[in-house]
């Protein structure tokens, strides 16, 4: 049952993403350069130090977040990673969702309580769209996709689960039970290893002994394929076939998509581990947007007026939702106690500050990891 | 009607809710055709059959892990460590994903970890331990330790109705020694509620699990050597804490000598101290006293196990330095 393709199957005629209409292909376009501009604009808030935490990019890794989600149906279950805010975006969440979560805002998705893309909406099919909230322990979400898949099958729903983790999360504990326990239980989950070349700083090859980690659905006894992460409508094909396989009830499948960090782990590493040259040979031969933008010029035949269209409208949209996510205001203090359980629903504070002035409460920027410093310099 | 032992109540429970409720589901290693290591799912599997008796492969982290998946869409799983001492393989999942999960991104966790935990069985260091000390020190988990077979069945149903994560030890010791009639009708103890095992006036022992029976014993002796009145209170849950009914009986005897079977240090007896310092020291009479497991890992041998535990002379100890202070 372990059958592996190294790469997807152009030679039989066809090409690349050939089942896609040139309107959904524009989608896909749209999508990455969402994902681009609106980190784009997160590090300018960062700098301008309205982003509270840290910052985290998937600049380079766009086609593989937006090509392998838009492979999903609305009733479908993703569980993304740090680098895959494109395919949340695809998924439903929204930029100005996004703005007020790395913002703090009282009104963001988590009401404060959560960082960045930390959030989630999932539940019936219809009623949510579909994507779950990621916690910061790596591997962790692939046996709570286990466990939501698992209800699908249950239940006899017609619904597939999508989990992503990076090439680091391959040797936790929680990704080999998750996968291992899914593969046993047939569930129809797609797990997709994105293979960027750094778990922070520790290359792929301090990660695992194998020489792809595609071999490692062999030993799970799941369908594995490798493709090429920085081509989105390779991404897209792979992983429809994935999912197409998990619809019909033939169980797991593990991808590897095959792409390259170009920042740091979050935004203050200044990737002093990475070899000289190589972020710079990524960024000018292989950028995925790049080179989508010339398929469908050299190929679907869009000009340059479509595309640059789509591109003030998705700088028109952040710059509608940054002004927005700016007006929110910072959670209460006293919302901190509400919601740990459903009963009772909320705590009670401490005696010492029962009835205390918590106004001045978080305004203090601390220094440290996450936070910008001007003095220090950017990555580079 | 007939006494049952504590280990069937646990079953009953189980069987009646995954009757009455279809989102109730069982996930452990062996529990389905073996029923389970002590046979606490036995017949579940012929009754239920694999959709909802699901035997899993030996990963506790999935097994916890999808369980909170299954409770993020409705359903209610029970899942079984196979021994209680296994559940620190999936500490972090219970702790950093579980726990949390409602506060951070509002996803229920309806579930029930449950497994057989404790000493006094001659199981060494891997079969014998109490990790609630672990789990209570962290937000968004509920915590109950079941003394009689009664509160066993009334609180599985009451953890399996409940919306968030309930951390269900049983006491292997108790599994088949301690019997009981079940109440007629659809019997739930609701959690963070405590109960008196025996009424007093002189001192109070607050305790819970396998150590309440070593309490009460130790209450019939000094009552019949000193003439001592001796109150046991069984906290039934440990997270949350019933704080009304700790309270109430520190007002009531003056005296409390805490039992617990856990390790010492960072044990709930100092949690109880505390609390009790912080809202009833005025009514002591007395420092608070407990008596507790020394801070070893558990020995296998009996000699050396009974050393290390708890015994009904050390409470009868406790006890008359309490009252002589």
């Amino acid at each position: 049952m372990a059958a592996r393709r190294r790469r997807a199957p152009e030679a039989a005629g066809g090409h690349l993403g050939e089942a896609l209409p040139l309107e959904r292909k524009l989608e896909l376009y749209y999508w990455m350069r969402m994902t681009r501009t609106l980190e784009e604009r997160l590090v300018a808030l960062y700098r301008q130090t309205k982003v509270v935490g840290g910052l985290f990019r998937s600049l380079g890794q766009e086609a593989d977040a937006v090509g392998s989600c838009f492979a999903l149906e609305s009733r479908d279950v993703m569980s993304p990673l740090i680098r895959n805010m494109g395919a949340m975006l695809v998924k439903g969440a929204t930029p100005l969702e996004i703005l007020k979560q790395y913002m703090a805002k009282g009104d963001s998705p988590t009401r404060g309580r959560e960082l960045n893309i930390h959030f989630g909406d999932i539940g019936p099919a219809g009623t949510t769209r579909g994507f779950l909230g990621q916690i910061s322990p790596l591997g962790d979400m692939v046996p709570v996709m286990a466990g939501v898949t698992m209800t699908f099958k249950m239940r006899g729903e017609d619904r597939v689960g999508l989990v992503y983790v990076g090439d680091g999360a391959t040797s936790t504990g929680a990704f080999h039970e998750g996968i291992n326990f899914a593969a046993v239980q047939r569930l129809p989950l797609v797990v997709i290893i994105e293979n960027n070349g750094y778990a922070y700083s520790t290359p792929t090859a301090k990660q695992t002994a194998a020489k792809q980690f595609v071999d490692k659905a062999i030993g799970y006894g799941v369908y594995g394929e490798q493709c090429d992460g920085n081509d989105v409508l390779a991404v897209y094909d792979c992983t429809k076939r994935a999912v197409d396989r998990a619809r019909a009830g033939e169980g797991v499948s593990l991808l590897e998509l095959m792409t390259y960090r170009r920042k740091g782990h979050a935004e203050h590493d200044n990737q002093s581990y990475v070899p000289e040259g190589e972020i710079e040979r990524w960024a000018a031969e292989n950028d995925p947007i790049d080179r989508f933008v010339r398929v469908l010029r050299d190929r679907e035949g869009v000009s340059a007026e479509t595309l640059a269209e789509i591109d003030a409208r998705v700088v028109r949209e952040i710059d509608a939702a940054t002004d927005e996510a700016e007006r929110s205001g910072v959670p209460h203090p006293l919302d901190a106690l509400v919601g740990v359980y459903a009963d009772p629903p909320a705590e009670r504070p401490l005696w010492f500050r029962e009835g205390a002035d918590v106004s001045s409460l978080g305004k203090e920027r601390p220094e440290g990891w996450g936070t910008w410093d001007a003095s220090k310099g950017g990555t580079r | 009607m007939a006494e049952i032992t504590y280990l069937e109540a646990i079953r009953e429970a189980i069987d009646e809710e995954m009757a009455r409720d279809p989102n109730v589901f069982l996930m452990g290693e062996d529990i389905g055709a073996y029923g389970g290591a002590f046979k606490v799912t036995d017949g579940m599997l012929a009754k239920y059959g694999e959709q909802r008796v699901i035997d899993t492969p030996i990963s506790e982290i999935a097994i916890v892990g999808a369980a909170a998946g299954a409770g993020h869409m409705g359903m209610r799983p029970v899942v079984e460590m196979q021994f209680i001492d296994f559940i620190a393989n999936a500490y972090d999942m219970l702790t950093n994903y579980v726990a949390t999960a409602r506060y951070r991104a509002f996803l229920p966790c309806p579930m029930v970890v449950r497994g057989p935990s404790g000493g006094y069985v001659r199981g060494g260091p891997f079969h014998s331990q109490n990790p609630e000390g672990g789990f209570i020190h962290t937000p968004g988990l509920k915590v109950v330790y079941p003394a009689t077979a009664e509160d066993a069945k009334g609180l599985m149903k009451a953890a399996i109705r409940d919306d968030d994560c309930v951390l269900f030890f049983e006491h292997k010791y108790l599994y088949r020694r301690i019997k009981g009639v079940m109440p007629a009708g659809d019997h739930v103890v609701p959690i963070g509620k405590a109960r008196t095992a025996r009424e007093g006036t002189d001192l109070s022992i607050i305790t819970y699990a396998a150590t309440v029976h070593k309490a009460l014993e130790a209450a019939e002796r000094l009552q019949q050597e000193d003439g001592l009145s001796v109150e046991v209170v069984d906290l039934r849950s440990l997270a949350p804490l019933d704080d009304e009914a700790i309270l109430a009986t520190v007002r009531k005897t003056h005296r409390v000598l805490i039992v617990h079977e856990d390790t010492r240090t960072g044990g709930i007896a100092g949690e109880l101290t505390a609390r009790i310092n912080e809202h009833a020291f005025a009514h002591l009479d007395a420092p608070v006293l407990r008596v507790t497991a020394h801070d070893i890992p558990l020995p296998y041998a009996p000699s050396l196990e009974d050393f290390v535990l708890p015994q009904v002379d050390d409470i009868c100890v406790a006890a008359r330095r309490l009252v002589a202070w």
